[in-house]
């Protein structure tokens, strides 16, 4: 579904390379998790998917991107939007009218698509991500969270395949992330590609496969287990490791258990076989 | 050092704080934790003097905060913004950590902004422009320039928030430096781990009231607490819970009790 072959970029030739030799691909369907320390390239690797580097932020960009098969070097931008969207960390900068409800209108008018279409697309859309009863809000008015779902709702309109998502929640509070993150792995198991680039990296482990960038680079590629098997690494070059999997290599160091704990249920079915073993 | 009586404040829009009482005494480390919108930002907002509170009053070490300009309060109490590029202005790292003691015309200007540049870890960017700095660079340049007013009460909102592991760690071990000289030190976070690792005492906020102040764990044992806000414990201190042994916000605290008992 999206597919990078030999990318490299930097914004002018007397510069150093912000992302180099960028090669992976994603599936259709699958769920694929970004990290990496300040300044590793995730962002500038999310404005490539949808064409803005190099079509609007220019530079010296080699090698190609595809999305469903097409190169997308030879594509509109806005031709790129109806198969992929992009939510950025902050929503403000994507909300500019004045009630929900035209927020939501506003890409699909732009695509001439009929007027029962778009009004049945809004409903849909604020039906996924739980927000029916704002549709005449005025988006300003709406807290931290609620202008973040409102920001992907009005990319869902679109009906986009795929969905990037760059460091969603990272000014919300922790309920809002966690609804916020509930949508998202909602809209993923519905068929969605999604690609979501967090540096709190327990909100991708539940991901397919997770890519850890450093320094322009990609340096690790596959399982949340296999990532996270790494922990001395990833701490090493300024990735966080979720709680949970901190609490796991404890475990693994002293020989309690020999796997990588992702979440709390994972953690406690390891751990009542481990101590049923010892009972035995 | 800082206590505040019967604070009401009344924003246009209706948002209000009510009757809020706090003290907090010189030394002492406290955590401010709230869902967005419980009035966090609001209070320290009137702590600092930015906002002026409706009725209720404020004594920095005895003295009514209403008597005293903006500028009078910044020299007991600094307060660094969550977003550092809201409080960033002038051309130079120097510069910067300089404008304030020139604008009160405190002495040894130069060696106290050496001493706060090298204190944060900034030194080596003295002449840089601020604007070329990395995120964590610049949260530490906010903080900089607060900490060269020798400020005795420290306020900082989300120090944490959009660094990356490294950056959060190096912020981290200077705020634990300023807390061992003696500094009063106040933090708003959503982060519990943080706050757990700096902070023996936390104020749980909800819809502009105070509804809880005492010990972090204290405050998230109570099921009836947490049901009210919308405060979610952290995945290891779920886990803690459940494998009852209370609430624990760090992976080694909670593999060391858990090891104690299965041992």
């Amino acid at each position: 579904m999206i597919r990078f072959k030999d990318v490299s970029f930097r914004y002018s030739k007397d510069q150093n390379y912000v992302l180099q030799d960028i090669s992976f691909n994603v599936k259709k369907g699958e769920f694929l998790g970004m990290s990496g320390p300040s300044g590793s390239g995730k962002s500038t690797l999310c404005l490539m998917m949808n064409g803005i580097i190099p079509k609007t932020i220019q530079g010296d960009f080699s090698g190609d991107v595809y999305i469903d098969g097409e190169n997308i070097a030879e594509k509109e931008i806005y031709e790129i939007s109806e198969k992929l969207g992009l939510i950025l960390q902050n929503p403000e900068s994507q909300l500019f009218s004045m009630t929900v409800e035209e927020e939501l209108a506003f890409g699909p008018e732009n695509l001439g698509i009929k007027r029962e279409e778009i009004e049945d697309r809004i409903s849909w859309a604020l039906r996924l991500v739980s927000m029916e009863r704002f549709r005449e809000a005025f988006p300003h008015q709406l807290s931290g969270g609620e202008k973040q779902k409102i920001a992907i709702a009005s990319l869902l309109t679109m009906k986009p395949e795929i969905l990037v998502l760059d460091e969603p929640t990272s000014n919300l509070d922790p309920k809002s992330r966690i609804e916020i993150f509930k949508i998202v792995q909602k809209l993923n198991r519905k068929g969605m590609t999604v690609v979501v680039v967090e540096h709190e990296t327990n909100f991708i482990s539940t991901a397919d496969n997770i890519l850890i960038l450093n320094e322009g680079r990609i340096v690790r590629y596959g399982t949340p287990k296999k990532i996270f098997r790494e922990a001395d690494f990833l701490k090493k070059i300024g990735v966080r490791v979720p709680e949970i999997v901190e609490f796991s290599h404890c475990l693994l160091k002293d020989g309690y258990t020999d796997d990588i704990f992702l979440s709390v249920t994972e953690a406690l079915e390891g751990l009542n076989v481990k101590s049923r073993r010892s009972l035995l | 050092m800082l206590k505040v009586e019967d604070l009401c404040y009344e924003y246009e829009s209706g948002f209000q704080l009510k009757n809020i009482n706090l003290e907090v005494k010189g030394g002492e480390s406290i955590g401010i934790i709230g869902e967005n919108g419980s009035g966090k930002t609001t209070l320290v907002k009137n702590l600092i003097g930015l906002l002026r509170l409706n009725s209720g009053r404020i004594l920095l070490d005895g003295k009514d905060t209403s008597t005293m300009s903006v500028a009078e309060i910044a020299r007991s109490i600094g307060f660094v913004f969550q977003n550092p590029d809201n409080q960033i202005f002038a051309s130079s790292v120097k510069e910067e950590v300089s404008f304030g003691p020139q604008n009160l015309k405190i002495d040894n200007i130069e060696e106290k902004v050496t001493n706060v540049l090298k204190t944060t870890d900034l030194f080596k960017y003295k002449d840089s422009h601020p604007f070329n700095l990395s995120g964590g660079e610049k949260q530490r340049l906010a903080l900089a320039s607060i900490l060269v007013m020798n400020p005795k009460i420290l306020i900082l909102d989300e120090p944490t928030s959009g660094l990356d592991l490294k950056n959060a760690r190096k912020l981290i071990e200077i705020v634990k430096k300023l807390q061992k000289e003696g500094r009063t030190l106040i933090v708003i976070s959503h982060d519990m781990e943080l706050i757990s690792d700096l902070c023996d005492r936390v104020v749980l906020m909800k819809s502009g009231e105070i509804i809880a102040d005492g010990a972090i764990k204290k405050i998230f044992d109570d099921h009836d607490l947490l049901e009210k806000t919308r405060l979610d414990l952290p995945e290891i201190a779920k886990l803690s819970k459940i494998l009852g042994f209370g609430v624990v916000f760090s992976p080694e605290e909670l593999y060391r009790k858990w090891r104690a008992s299965h041992d």
